[in-house]
């Protein structure tokens, strides 16, 4: 045969390079495309008539994200129906803290405003920064739990040693789903410093051992 | 399709040429596609083996609850590895051996179309396969904590946390991949530009029809497969947030990377399969194909299909309900098509002069039980019963019918069907015959009891488990080795036909069909040096 094969092989090898180039472009294809439908429990950042006031950057995944809104006025809750909220939380490989929920559930009434603390407590002996990352189950409810204030927002820094309470303020909002009886939210800590926590590559990030 | 000319050159001995080096040379430099196959071939036998050694190990530890035999690390990296080691080593490296040995044979052509990528391609996996399975050697000597640990879906964050393994199995992944787009480019210029003259797309044999097909949706996934590992590879130690919500990144993005590679993976391993039954059914039903044009529809309609329905792997990971119901529904919308195909496959055996020598027997076996797959498929793909079979037994079962009694047995398929082709002899249908009843005994019965430990809520990837499964595991591991050492017939069978046996007969079987039996048993070292004319 003496026929050329180059110019196929070359188109062939384009369709590779494309594809190859497509899984990268899946990445912000993702999040466009969750943001757009609401898939994923992504919120649009418009909630109904209130400004957007803050927006946590973490809303993928975790099924959380949104708007957090002004307190609302006292005839919008809804005192005919309780939704029970249990708090969690998880410290992530590489970070040596221990965190736990100062109140472990509530009862609250779409609309009202609660406010619960967390204690975080550094168990090493260096100054270490970690970051929360909250999500909520089910998620369906995450479009409608409003956090007003909350240690996720930013990046908390704890001297060794130091233990502080990190408060939570929130609101379901009354548009819930009568259904959602139940909502768990639950925070996951990582830590910042040096973002590897990988075991092969990460000396500092391995965990101290626990007191 | 009638043949107006077949020149056959002079030579029909096996390999013998002044011009090719001898000894270990001859195969680290060939690139003829009979040797290249069978080195494929070869491979993935042996690969077989390891897959199922490691595999045999987990059943043992399985045997009754409780840990036995191994810690929950080292088990974890045994089903992991078992998994990656059968798919990418065994079975694809089987599919393309076939590809090289037949696919020239029966399109006319002298060789493939790029013989020194081809030799690229084959010699890329041994190292691989090193890469893979060295962790587990190093462990041995303190370097590390073992192979990958995370399943062979290397699901972030776990796979983010891991040990060394994953960077060799991450590297595997990648070498792996550049092996098989090599591979898929070939095949595809091959087909494309060296067919015959006269055979037209839609006379081609439906065997490289399915590898097409396959070839196409390798060169479009595994792209995305190797893009994801990369992230993982960045993730893990260039600091950078693809899958690390610390970051901003989500770990659930990467199980739609992965699926979007993996869905299609199942029919890039299945298509050549589905594509050599046709041949198979016809021969020995001495019928023609039934319904050509429908499996070539049916065979591309899957393809389309297949990079749509991702996200059914991991229905329970939470997603809104519209994405869940299209999810579903596209899923469920393969079965079409595929039906269609298991229709064509009966109705060419319907009314035929069937006879059951060995090929014919893994072939209706395999109908019987693919169909098992399909049907336990169609379970799955509905949400509602998702939810309680997601992760249990009944999956493990479920694709096992798909990849060993869809997969392998149709490898067995083609290995019978074709080996008198290959080596001039007949291999011993007696061991034949016994290594199919043995091999789809033992094989249902490892199987069919993991449906009911599934049912029943046995989770998978667990080395121990609640008393009550304690029976239907015991069942499982006996057959489990039983299937394990049916095998040595198998490979036993091979041994003694390539070293000799009685004389194939250039047709081989009496009710062959197409170019391929045009031609001696065993082919010349140069096949179609004269093309044939197709009209």
């Amino acid at each position: 045969m003496t026929a050329s094969h180059a110019p196929l092989v070359k188109r062939l090898l384009l369709i590779v390079a494309g594809a190859f180039a497509f899984g990268f472009a899946l990445v912000p294809l993702y999040d466009v495309f969750c943001e757009a439908t609401g898939f994923n429990g992504k919120t649009s950042g418009q909630a109904a008539a209130v400004p957007a006031v803050i927006r946590d950057g973490f809303g993928v995944g975790g099924l959380t994200a949104g708007t957090a809104v002004a307190a609302p006025a006292p005839s919008a809750i809804d005192r005919s129906r309780t939704v029970a909220v249990e708090f969690t939380g998880t410290v992530m490989p590489g970070l040596p803290w221990e965190m736990r929920p100062l109140t472990v559930s509530l009862d609250t009434h779409p609309g009202a405003m609660q406010q619960v603390r967390y204690l975080v407590r550094n168990t090493s002996s260096r100054t270490i920064t970690g970051q929360a990352v909250p999500s909520v189950t089910p998620g369906q409810a995450a479009q409608h739990f409003d956090k007003i204030e909350c240690f996720c927002f930013s990046q908390q820094t704890l001297a060794p040693g130091e233990s502080r309470e990190m408060p939570l303020t929130f609101i379901v909002k009354p548009d819930i789903d009568s259904d959602i009886r139940h909502i768990t939210l639950s925070y996951a800590f990582f830590s910042i410093d040096g973002q590897r926590n990988t075991l092969t590559s990460a000396p500092t990030a391995k965990p101290e051992a626990k007191q | 399709m009638n043949i107006a000319t077949t020149t056959v050159p002079g030579h029909a001995g096996e390999h013998h040429g002044e011009h090719y080096p001898g000894g270990i040379l001859r195969w680290l430099t060939t690139t003829n596609h009979k040797d290249i196959g069978t080195m494929y071939l070869t491979f993935a036998l042996i690969m077989f083996f390891v897959g199922g050694g490691m595999i045999l190990a987990v059943r043992a530890e399985l045997w009754q609850p409780g840990l036995q035999l191994m810690q929950p690390e080292f088990f974890n990296q045994l089903i992991g590895i078992h998994a990656l080691v059968m798919i990418f080593a065994a079975l694809m490296p089987a599919a393309t051996g076939f590809a090289n040995w037949q696919i020239p044979l029966m399109i006319g052509a002298p060789d493939m179309a790029l013989p020194r990528v081809n030799n690229w391609g084959f010699w890329l996996l041994p190292p691989a396969a090193i890469l893979l399975t060295l962790p587990f050697v190093l462990a041995l000597f303190g370097i590390g904590d073992g192979a990958l640990a995370t399943g062979w879906t290397f699901y972030a964050p776990l796979s983010v946390q891991g040990g060394l393994g994953v960077d060799f199995a991450i590297f595997a992944v990648h070498i792996l991949g550049v092996s098989s787009i090599l591979g898929s480019i070939n095949i595809i210029v091959t087909i494309f530009n060296m067919r015959a003259p006269g055979m037209t797309m839609m006379k081609l044999p439906l065997f490289a029809w399915g590898w097409l097909i396959t070839a196409f949706l390798l060169i479009a996934t595994i792209p995305v497969l190797a893009g994801a590992v990369t992230m993982l590879l960045t993730d893990r130690h260039f600091g950078t947030h693809f899958f690390n919500a610390a970051g901003g990144g989500d770990p659930i993005l990467f199980q739609h990377l992965f699926w979007f590679f993996g869905h299609p993976e199942v029919y890039i391993l299945l298509l050549p399969i589905w594509g050599l039954m046709p041949h198979v059914l016809s021969t020995f039903s001495r019928k023609p194909i039934y319904g050509y044009k429908a499996q070539v529809w049916g065979f591309i309609g899957i393809g389309a299909l297949s990079v749509v329905v991702w996200a059914h792997h991991f229905f329970t990971v939470g997603m809104p309900v519209p994405a869940l119901i299209y999810f579903m529904f596209s899923t469920m919308l393969i079965s079409l098509p595929l039906a269609v195909l298991f229709f064509c496959w009966i109705a060419t055996m319907w009314k035929g002069a069937m006879s059951f020598e060995t090929p014919m027997l893994f072939a209706t076996g395999f109908i019987v039980l693919f169909g098992i797959a399909g049907l336990t498929g169609l379970v799955l793909a509905d949400v509602a019963a998702d939810a309680q079979y997601h992760h249990s037994y009944f999956v493990v079962a479920h694709f096992h019918y798909a990849l060993f009694a869809g997969g392998i047995m149709g490898v067995m398929t083609g290995v019978y069907y074709w080996l008198p082709k290959w080596t001039g002899h007949m291999y011993s249908e007696t061991l034949g015959k016994w290594h199919f009843w043995l091999t789809v005994v033992s094989f249902n019965l490892t199987f069919l009891p993991q449906f009911f430990l599934g049912l029943a809520g046995m989770p998978r990837r667990i080395p121990d488990y609640a008393l009550q499964f304690t029976e239907f595991n015991m069942i499982s591991t006996v057959a489990a080795f039983a299937l394990g050492l049916s095998q040595l017939l198998f490979a036993y069978n091979i041994w003694k036909c390539v070293k000799g046996g009685p004389k194939a007969s250039d047709k081989v079987w009496e009710g062959a069909e197409g170019l391929e039996w045009q031609l001696p048993s065993p082919p010349p070292h140069h096949s179609w040096e004269t093309q044939p004319v197709i009209k």
